[in-house]
């Protein structure tokens, strides 16, 4: 049972911080744009596939690097010369264009890169493992992944709240007219917000691709978890982001690991049904098998409990 | 602008008409035999659709309409529709394909969508008599389509899932060293089929050999495999069967090789549209598959040549699954042997019809059910004596253990309704 916690920790923590490098980029945006963009999942797919095309000439890590550079300076193009023309017309507008946006993005991946899964591998400098526990490996690729996540999350928190760019982002959220009237270019920060988002998304993709399998369903997976993760963490919050990636991934790997189902409960009032009965899919139901749905359910919970979700403060 | 609108609609009808008057006798005799093929061709499941119909349009184009057609000089025509792997698209291309009179149904992907489409059109043959429907299903393997649901509009060219898993446990019974089983699906109706069966067929084979777990998960809802497979490791087991296809059979192999586990892992459909490569040297003689189509070496010399022609059109693809020629083959030479295109002769002619499939066996399509009986192979994923190679990677199949069509016939418990005519 222990193994099984470590490792289930460990699991958690790896999903966990990688949707908090999908969701901090999100977050940012929504947070200083008001707009909820949908296309966001998108973006970390086409992170994964320029990466798959760049490592195939250059190798793991230049695409690595390259690649979120290009999602990202394509994030700021859909910023400059997508979005900001939308936005005159309104939230609704802006919804709606990055919803087409997400399908257009869909299939001209399957347009360009065709409808196969790609071998995607991970480098083989990181291809060991880190180490062993109770004959489970760790492999060192899965540890990467989690320095990465985290050094991330360091860098963007600093720079939010430490440098001077940071304190006028911050300061353009909350006030963008008065930012606007002590001289600076208020659309120029939107346009590089948006694309660093974009390009986080973008490491996102490039470091998940070899572990999740690059594939055109890849960003339907991930698309509507991370909304729920905005959500719950508090639209506009990188804190209650990464608390609720964590939250989520945790969850999640725990109920797998769990044997746990409605039988156990059953048997615990001392009940018990025949398989006969015809709602024996629901005594039989197990925790493993609902865990991918429990995001949901826990999103459910907080908008009815807590609207602003764990950190948010966007009411006040 | 609309007077001119009309007047080129005035002059387009008229050529129409004077066309057509020149060309209408011979164009009647030369009408095409039309066969949609229903599968997904965009969404996640896009790719095992696309595979799908190029090789049944190789098949058409190869075996048939190059070689002057089929019925006296008649082309087959094979008409795509798109049912993105969901029963409610299929519901709607299916009204299009009534409406284009579109009688043969050539379709794969999904027990789910498979089910129903035979009650959609069982339903629709009985409204309308004398406009029926055919299904050709050249790859769902959900038992009950065959059993409980069977009907006569449906055709069976693949085994269906307690076949396979028939043979599956009688290899993996051979195996002494095979002492602990863990069986992970998707949520579904056939990753119940397979987990229902591959422990009632175990329990009756093997009884010491223990289920260490029994796991479902939601279809193409997971991210990542580790959590499954950190059980899977501390359960001990020697091997692990699942009815997994597509992303969720990738990441699930990836995520067993990647914890180091070293077990064999029993499988429906790991291999080929991308998934050989991936595994790549890692998956080598670690994955197993169970199925009708025997891996390298192929059987027969005209199978050889075949498959050369399909990848000399199709540099990009393989050819997954010879089954597809097969099942048109075989409705072709139904509709020669009653000089007929309607699906109700065709169905007639197609039971208990013994063909000899250019692998050189000799199959049978038994009346009683509907269901076609030949020969199942296991067959492992490996780069050593690999004539014919999957995705190009220099990987594919080598066939371990072959049954011929005899011993592979289960029970049907199907009782079926024919139609008076």
């Amino acid at each position: 049972m222990f193994e099984i916690l470590v490792f289930a920790t460990l699991n958690g923590l790896v999903t966990g911080l990688l949707l908090f490098m999908l969701a901090s980029g999100l977050t940012l945006i929504f947070s200083m744009m008001g707009v909820l963009n949908f296309a966001h999942a998108s973006l970390y797919m086409l992170g994964a596939y320029f990466a798959y095309s760049i490592s195939l000439y250059l190798g793991f890590w230049l695409g690595l690097l390259i690649a979120p550079l290009l999602v990202g300076v394509l994030g700021a193009l859909i910023e400059r010369y997508g979005l900001r023309r939308v936005h005159q017309h309104g939230h609704v507008a802006e919804l709606v264009f990055t919803f087409g946006l997400a399908f257009l993005i869909d299939e001209a991946v399957q347009f360009f890169w065709g409808p196969d899964t790609k071998n995607y591998q991970s480098p083989d400098v990181l291809d060991f493992p880190l180490f062993t526990l109770f004959g489970q490996e760790f492999s060192a690729y899965r540890g990467f992944m989690i320095g990465i996540s985290v050094l991330i999350f360091i860098g963007l928190y600093r720079l939010l709240t430490r440098s001077r760019v940071g304190i006028i982002i911050q300061a353009a959220i909350t006030h963008p007219h008065t930012v606007a009237n002590l001289g600076h270019n208020v659309p120029l920060i939107f346009m590089a917000v948006f694309g660093v988002g974009s390009a986080l998304a973008g490491v996102a993709g490039v470091i998940a691709g070899p572990v999740l399998t690059t594939f055109p369903g890849m960003a339907a997976v991930l698309g509507s978890i991370v909304f729920v993760i905005v959500v719950i963490g508090g639209l506009g919050s990188l804190a209650g982001a990464l608390i609720a990636s964590l939250l989520i991934g945790l969850l999640q790997s725990y109920a797998i690991a769990s044997n746990l189902g409605v039988a156990d409960l059953l048997n615990l009032l001392g009940l018990e049904f025949s398989r006969d009965h015809p709602l024996t899919d629901l005594w039989t139901l197990t925790l493993p098998q609902i865990a991918p749905i429990l995001p949901y359910l826990l999103l459910i919970l907080v908008l009815i409990f807590r609207p602003t979700g764990l950190l948010g403060n966007r009411e006040q | 602008m609309n007077i001119k609108k009309q007047k080129m609609s005035y002059f387009s009808s008229a050529l129409a008409l004077s066309l057509s008057l020149i060309l209408v006798q011979p164009a009647f005799s030369q009408e095409p035999v039309r066969i949609a093929f229903m599968d997904p061709l965009s969404g996640a499941f896009a790719s095992i659709g696309n595979s799908g119909l190029k090789q049944l349009q190789f098949a058409a184009d190869h075996m048939f309409n190059a070689k002057g057609g089929i019925l006296g000089g008649r082309m087959i025509e094979i008409v795509p529709l798109d049912n993105q792997q969901s029963p409610t698209e299929t519901q709607l291309q299916f009204r299009r394909a009534v409406s284009e009179d579109l009688r043969i149904i050539f379709q794969g992907n999904s027990s789910a969508v498979a089910n129903t489409l035979n009650s959609t059109i069982t339903r629709h043959n009985r409204r309308n008599p004398g406009q029926e429907i055919l299904q050709i299903n050249y790859s769902a393997v959900d038992p009950i389509l065959t059993n409980e649901q069977c009907s006569f509009w449906h055709f069976r060219f693949d085994a269906h899932a307690i076949m396979k898993l028939n043979i599956l446990t009688d290899y993996i019974a051979e195996n002494p060293a095979i002492k602990k089983i863990y069986i992970i699906g998707q949520d579904y109706s056939f990753g119940q089929v397979v987990s229902d069966n591959s422990i009632a067929l175990l329990n009756a084979k093997r009884p010491d050999i223990e289920i260490v777990g029994n796991e479902f998960h939601p279809i193409g809802q997971v991210k990542d495999f580790t959590p499954y497979v950190t059980k899977i490791v501390a359960s001990d087991a020697d091997a692990v069967i699942t009815g997994n296809f597509g992303a969720d059979m990738v990441s699930l192999a990836r995520s067993i090789i990647d914890s180091g586990l070293d077990i064999p892992i029993y499988t429906f459909y790991a291999a080929y549209d991308g998934i050989t490569a991936t595994l790549g040297a890692d998956g080598v003689d670690r994955i197993h598959l169970i199925h009708n189509d025997s891996g390298n070496p192929l059987p027969s010399e005209e199978r050889k040549e075949y498959y050369r022609a399909f990848k000399a059109e199709n540099p990009g693809n393989d050819m997954t699954q010879p089954r597809i020629l097969t099942a048109l083959q075989m409705v072709v030479a139904a509709m020669e042997e009653t000089q007929s295109t309607d699906p109700y002769d065709i169905a007639l002619a197609l039971e208990d019809m013994r063909f000899t499939t250019i692998s050189g066996e000799e199959i049978w399509m038994r009346g009683e059910d509907h269901q076609v009986v030949q020969g199942l192979h296991l067959s492992v994923h490996t780069d050593q004596d690999v004539e014919f190679d999957a995705d190009n990677s220099g990987f594919g199949l080598v066939t371990r253990y072959s049954v011929p069509a005899e011993e592979t016939v289960v029970e049907t418990s199907c009782r079926m309704r024919r139609p008076r005519r």
